[in-house]
């Protein structure tokens, strides 16, 4: 039968040769991630659900990094962190990268990419609703609250309903002033935070396949914003590539059918799309950055699963290099890898952290930080009367702290011109 | 499973997403712990504008005071209730602050099956859009049988989609108590 690489993930995860949208089924989980955030909670359900017999499916197969509530003094949010070092040593999890030590990775979804978990043709489920980031490795994956974490935790299963799939095709070279950000703000302008809602977000075309892992992460990272269960990108090269370095060569690689049925289907030409921000206080809230040049900021965010990758870094150092930024700029690295990476990546023998230092930014440790606003002693928190442009992925009232700040959500480019005018600027003008 | 649900209506807007519903900043209380999970009933829908809260006039709060409990136990939303995160002290939040059921056109996938799945609230689908039909303080009357909502207020009648697949484990009081019943676990 034929069937979109969604379905055809779906149906082997619950051992059947074909699954049809719409239809429930129960799935094996190859991977079941959590955080600090929702990590207490979810081993909560499960011991009171399972009681004394709680056995946790597949101690392998369970991931957990503390990321959200790292570096703040709030005790309660302390509290999370040492319940699940307490967790992790009770049970002797080979996969809990505790803070404060060398393990301690930073933003989740980053790091189950470096550390080798996100693995094509896999079905992996995560107690954070970006974990539709691992999609770009050609494997299925969503999120779960924690009463369903709870239970993966106990069976290693959970049911699902099989998404219809919608397919995005970007046409074309991206020319130099676009990242992926910009492409997946046109999708929600275009279809709304609520556009995908329970289906499947495929993307693929020539501009797509030209992007790193990274930039690919960015793509199926905000399928969420529209609602999407997953994103998905099928393996190609460049993830071949990335999986090789790491040492990950054992998967399987399955593909759309070219008859296979979509609910609907969207192409683009990338020449043709612009430099773009989601203004206050919604992701599909999508203007051109031209539209909006202009308007004057308190904050500038460079950071997150969304923006705090190596690429983001590398495209806000481009536009930095021998720059001062006029307000106040915050550089969060999503990972510690990336940290390093800023330490010993260079351009016209500058390293990025130089760069990023020299023009005034405020260089954080890793974690989410102020993406999700957090406890009041968080950097980068949004205050009252707040302009923030961010790389992050959402600006729903109150996301990044204050419920009065003003947050516009841009490409890593667009996020650097912004601060180094003070006020809202194009790319194109400082490229 | 209640068969009748009564009670006073709060009317929200569209896309009412789970930061608006619990603030990121509250979710380092413990679930666990009774003391604590109060505060997550006091903080229920604390970031909604306050001019889009309970509509159609707006200010009208949620909870009052220091209080966790609210007067309304009846959600009506528009489309794309809960989205962002998966936070499922989203729909807990709700259930803490006396909530039974909300009854919106559309939801955002995770917060619909956290809330069929942990049991907290029954996510109903309306068939047409009410949160511009009923108003804030409005008393309704859920026949969940027939899938029928009644607006005591002005005497009008909304017919629901029926829960569907879902169903059963609503009817179990969520995922654990639907797998225990069918002999999964
Ligand atoms: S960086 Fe932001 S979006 Fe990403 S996992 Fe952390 S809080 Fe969520």
């Amino acid at each position: 039968m034929r069937m979109t690489i969604t379905e055809k993930i779906l149906a082997k995860s619950s051992k059947r040769t074909s699954v049809i949208p719409g239809e429930n089924v129960w799935l094996d989980v190859d991977v079941l991630m959590t955080h600090d955030v929702c990590g207490p909670p979810t081993i909560a359900i499960w011991k009171k659900e399972f009681g004394e017999k709680a056995k946790i499916w597949d101690k392998e197969k369970l991931v957990i990094f503390p990321d959200h509530y790292i570096f703040t003094k709030n005790s309660h949010a302390n509290r999370n962190v040492d319940i699940l070092r307490q967790f992790a040593s009770e049970y002797d999890l080979p996969n809990y990268y505790d803070v404060g030590t060398e393990r301690y990775k930073g933003v989740c979804h980053i790091a189950l990419a470096e550390e080798g978990y996100n693995v094509p043709g896999t079905v992996l489920f995560g107690t954070d609703s970006h974990t539709c980031t691992s999609g770009a490795f050609g494997m299925f994956a969503t999120g779960v609250g924690n009463t369903d974490a709870a239970f993966i935790l106990g069976t290693g299963k959970i049911w699902e309903k099989i998404p219809e799939s919608m397919k995005f095709t970007f046409y074309g070279k991206m020319p130099g002033y676009l990242t992926a950000k910009d492409l997946i703000l046109q999708i929600l302008g275009d279809i709304g935070t609520d556009g995908a809602t329970y289906r499947a977000m495929e993307f693929d075309g020539e501009a797509v396949n030209s992007l790193s892992m990274y930039e690919r992460m960015t793509l199926t990272n905000m399928a969420i914003e529209a609602g999407g269960m997953n994103g998905i990108i099928a393996v190609d090269e460049t993830t071949k590539n990335y999986l090789g370095d790491i040492g990950v060569d054992e998967y399987d690689e399955f593909k759309s059918d070219d008859d296979a049925v979509y609910h609907s289907k969207y192409s683009y030409d990338v020449s043709k799309i612009e430099p773009l921000v989601a203004k206050p206080h919604s992701p599909d809230n999508r203007d051109t950055v031209r539209n909006v040049e202009g308007t004057k900021l308190t904050k500038c965010y460079i950071g997150s699963c969304t923006g705090g990758k190596i690429t983001d870094f590398r495209y806000a150092a481009e536009i930095l290099l021998g720059n001062e930024v006029k307000v106040t700029t915050f550089v969060v690295p999503a990972s510690t890898a990336v940290a390093k990476q800023l330490e010993e990546e260079t351009i016209k023998g500058f390293s990025l952290k130089n760069i990023f230092e020299n023009a005034g930014c405020i260089l954080a440790e890793s974690s989410c930080a102020a993406c999700l606003g957090g406890p009041s002693d968080t950097i980068g928190r949004s205050v009252e009367g707040d302009v923030v442009i961010s790389t992050t992925n959402r600006n729903f009232p109150g996301r990044m702290g204050s419920k009065s700040s003003q947050v516009y959500l841009a490409s890593p480019l667009t996020v650097a011109a912004s601060a180094i005018r003070g006020v809202i600027t194009d790319p194109r003008e400082l490229l | 499973m209640e068969k009748k649900i009564i009670g006073k209506a709060y009317v929200l807007g569209d896309n009412i997403d789970t930061d608006q519903i619990i603030p990121a900043e509250h979710l380092v209380y413990s679930t666990n712990d009774p003391e604590e999970l109060k505060k997550y009933g006091h903080y229920a829908l604390s970031s909604v504008p306050v001019e889009k809260a309970g509509l159609p006039d707006g200010g009208i709060p949620f909870i009052k005071g220091d209080d966790h409990k609210s007067e309304y136990s009846i959600v009506i939303g528009g489309t794309n209730f809960g989205c962002g995160s998966s936070r499922e002290h989203a729909p807990l939040s709700l259930q803490v602050a006396g909530v039974k059921v909300v009854i919106a056109q559309s939801y955002a996938r995770i917060f619909y099956r956290n809330s069929v799945d942990g049991g907290f609230v029954i996510p109903y689908e309306s068939q047409l859009k009410l949160n511009d039909k009923i108003k804030t303080g409005d008393q309704v009357e859920l026949n969940v049988e027939e899938n029928r909502l009644t607006n005591h207020t002005d005497g009008k009648i909304y017919q629901l989609n029926p829960l569907g697949d879902v169903f059963e484990i609503v009817a179990a009081g969520g995922l654990f108590e639907f797998a225990r019943t069918s002999g999964m676990i």
